[in-house]
């Protein structure tokens, strides 16, 4: 059992190093669509890293909006602007050092505090087993405020995109 | 949960970081909007391990990561249809 955990671990490790330099790819490659198909690798590794931590149903979740929905919209929107997205065109602007260095001082900041932060971590909360029924039914008694906005902010999401990106009424329509 | 609660807060911290510096260096829109959802994913992370190590109750962090999923899906829809919109009018989605 202790030989099953260490490789578990270490595979875990192994996808963490792997979002990790996906990551880095996506925001330093010059040619945007390969920036894109590293953030679907990040996403994926994303959803691994919830399998690990046993939120199975959101790991799908994560598959199906992220990867299936966002990586299509954002792969249509670079093809749109095809011309702007090619490798040959400068994509990032004159303060790579100065972004680089607060970036740096934001990991050591924050890594030094959460470091020595003593956490209370809980048995039962890392042993307790949690369903997608469960989740579904917490949806719908405790959460069911913030599920009914989210269906609200959706619709408006869904009618303000097209609105916004949709080519000008034709002369003479409005009358 | 077989690994340490620290070592996932460094991986998200480390992801968010690398959101935070894309942000900040890219001139394309879709370059942006692109490290944001690396934020986004760097906070939902964070919410399922303090949902597995520490919560009083293990949904609560689960449900909220759903939430954060449906915004960021629905930034992600109006952010890319306004870079289409600025595309269409001034031939170019470079922020400088």
């Amino acid at each position: 059992m202790t030989e099953l955990t260490f490789i578990a671990q270490l595979g875990i490790y192994a996808m963490m190093f792997v979002v990790l330099a996906a990551a880095v790819a996506a925001v330093t490659l010059r040619n945007l669509f390969h920036c894109a198909l590293a953030l679907a690798g990040v996403l994926i590794g994303v959803a691994g890293m919830y399998l690990a931590m046993h939120a199975e149903f959101l790991a799908m979740v994560q598959i199906l909006i992220y990867v299936g929905a966002v990586m299509t919209l954002i792969i249509f929107a670079i093809m749109l602007t095809q011309r702007l997205g090619a490798g040959d065109v400068a994509q990032n602007n004159k303060q790579s050092l100065f972004g680089a260095v607060a970036a740096a001082g934001f990991v050591v900041t924050l890594g030094g505090i959460l470091w020595k932060t003593p956490w209370p971590v809980k048995e039962e909360a890392v042993t307790s087993s949690f369903s997608a029924s469960d989740l579904g039914e917490s949806l719908m008694t405790t959460y069911v405020l913030p599920f009914e906005i989210i269906a609200i902010v959706l619709f408006a999401v869904l009618i303000g995109a097209i609105v916004v990106a949709r080519k000008d009424a034709p002369k003479g329509a409005e009358q | 949960m077989i690994i340490p609660l620290e070592h996932i807060l460094m991986f998200s911290t480390l992801l968010f970081a690398i959101g935070v510096y894309g942000t900040l260096v890219r001139r394309n829109l879709i370059g942006i909007l692109i490290s944001i959802e690396l934020i986004l994913n760097a906070v939902n992370v964070n919410l399922v391990a303090f949902s597995r190590t520490t919560a009083l109750s293990p949904d609560t962090g689960q449900i909220f990561t759903f939430f954060v999923i449906a915004l960021a899906a629905a930034a992600a829809a109006v952010g890319l249809a306004i870079v289409l919109a600025l595309y269409r009018t001034s031939r170019t989605i470079f922020t400088d």
